[in-house]
């Protein structure tokens, strides 16, 4: 267990290679749900839970079924997979069991399927590499996708307490809706890229 | 609808990524020069053709319950095929567009046009439905890409335009510079339309 490793993984993605700001994974969600702070909350929380379990399971799928059978190609297929039947799981076992949970964030979760920040936050987990050339291991992949989670609710919240404001902006008529939202986003993405002055070790 | 309107419909009028608001996530990540926007595109392009192709084909034997998922499983048999292929013959084009090659399968152009066409009209017309809204999604990723190039790095295809000494704003080809010009773009066509229905004795 390297303590280094799992700072350097948090700031990195939550603020160095912030999710949505700088890596551009998720974007249909941040700009689809960021209307209104309390569903931008509630879509945060689902995608922080999705990213989570998604980094858990995939992880077991990508080096206990596909590396033994040498199926390593086939990961692509696999992650979506896995993680259409994780996200069809988690909606049923929340319904039946956790219905308080469910009304909140239920109708998050089909959206999260197509979310291409769980897709990519699997396959970074199998593709990144640290300096000294060994992978992720099961612990940090977890870690990664959780504060990956962290990193996109945050700007995505960001992003609703703006848009709540610009409702009553006087803006030209077309700059209404989504290009001021992305002119937004150009501004937020700005402020984060100052964090990749910061050097970690 | 006629040939020539389904094959074009996909360039202006319902362009996947300025109109319909589809594939953002690659339009905004690739569009740094012009050489990335073009093989997305192309890699995109060839994996909508063959899905909508096998969707469109095998639609009378796919149960209506369960089409999502089938959809889902023939769009990543393509993905795989585009990535291996493009790590074979163009590694330097796989490795620059990196992960967004396996993530064209979360495209929503893909899977949209697979359940808005393919799924209920013939082979033919869903291969050129396919081709139009390719081409659509390589024009906006072209357009993007150019912009983004020649202001901030003044190059085109990687060509210098204004001389060696040309220091542009770097910001244009790190991420604000995507969210910016998507957003100028978008801005645009509003402006444009508008335009448009006011000549045409529209509101005010």
């Amino acid at each position: 267990m390297n303590i280094t490793h799992f700072v350097m993984i948090a700031i990195g993605s939550i603020f160095l290679n912030n999710f949505v700001l700088s890596r551009f994974l998720g974007i249909c969600p941040f700009v689809g749900v960021s209307k209104k702070l309390d569903s931008a909350v509630g879509m945060g929380m689902a995608v922080i839970f999705v990213m989570t379990l998604a980094s858990f399971v995939t992880y077991l799928v990508y080096y206990y079924i596909l590396v033994p059978f040498h199926l390593e190609y086939l990961n692509t297929i696999a992650f979506i997979l896995t993680i259409a039947a994780l996200v069809q799981f988690i909606e049923m076992f929340m319904k039946k069991n956790m219905p308080a949970l469910y009304s909140a964030l239920g109708i998050f979760l089909p959206l999260i399927t197509t979310n291409c920040a769980v897709l990519g936050v699997a396959i970074l987990n199998i593709d990144s590499v640290w300096a000294d050339g060994t992978h992720y291991t099961f612990i940090e992949s977890i870690w990664n996708g959780f504060t990956g989670g962290v990193g996109f609710t945050i700007a995505l919240v960001i992003m609703a307490g703006i848009r709540e404001k610009l409702e009553f902006a006087d803006l030209p008529e077309s700059m209404k809706g989504l290009p001021i939202a992305f002119v937004t986003s150009a501004l937020i993405a700005m402020a984060f890229l100052g964090f990749s002055g910061m050097k970690i070790m | 609808m006629d040939f020539k309107k389904n094959f074009t419909k996909g360039f202006f009028k319902d362009n996947p990524v300025f109109v319909l608001g589809l594939g953002l996530c690659a339009t905004l990540a690739v569009t740094t020069n012009m050489i990335n926007a073009l093989g997305m595109g192309a890699a995109t392009t060839f994996v909508l053709i063959g899905s909508s192709v096998l969707v469109s084909a095998l639609k009378k034997v796919t149960p209506n319950d369960i089409r999502i998922p089938i959809f889902v499983v023939m769009i990543a048999t393509f993905v795989t095929i585009v990535d291996l292929s493009m790590k074979a013959w163009f590694p330097a084009l796989s490795s620059s567009l990196g992960i967004f090659i396996p993530l064209i399968v979360v495209n929503c152009i893909i899977l949209g046009r697979a359940e808005a066409y393919a799924f209920k009209n013939s082979i033919w017309n869903s291969a050129v439905d396919a081709l139009g809204m390719g081409i659509g999604f390589t024009i906006a990723l072209s357009l993007m890409s150019g912009f983004r190039e020649i202001i901030g790095s003044g190059t085109f295809f990687g060509f210098p335009l204004f001389g060696s000494g040309y220091k542009g704003p770097l910001m244009m080809i790190l991420p604000p510079g995507g969210f910016l010009m998507l957003g100028l773009i978008l801005a645009f066509i509003n402006w444009n339309s508008l335009r448009k229905s006011n000549k045409n004795g529209g509101v005010k």
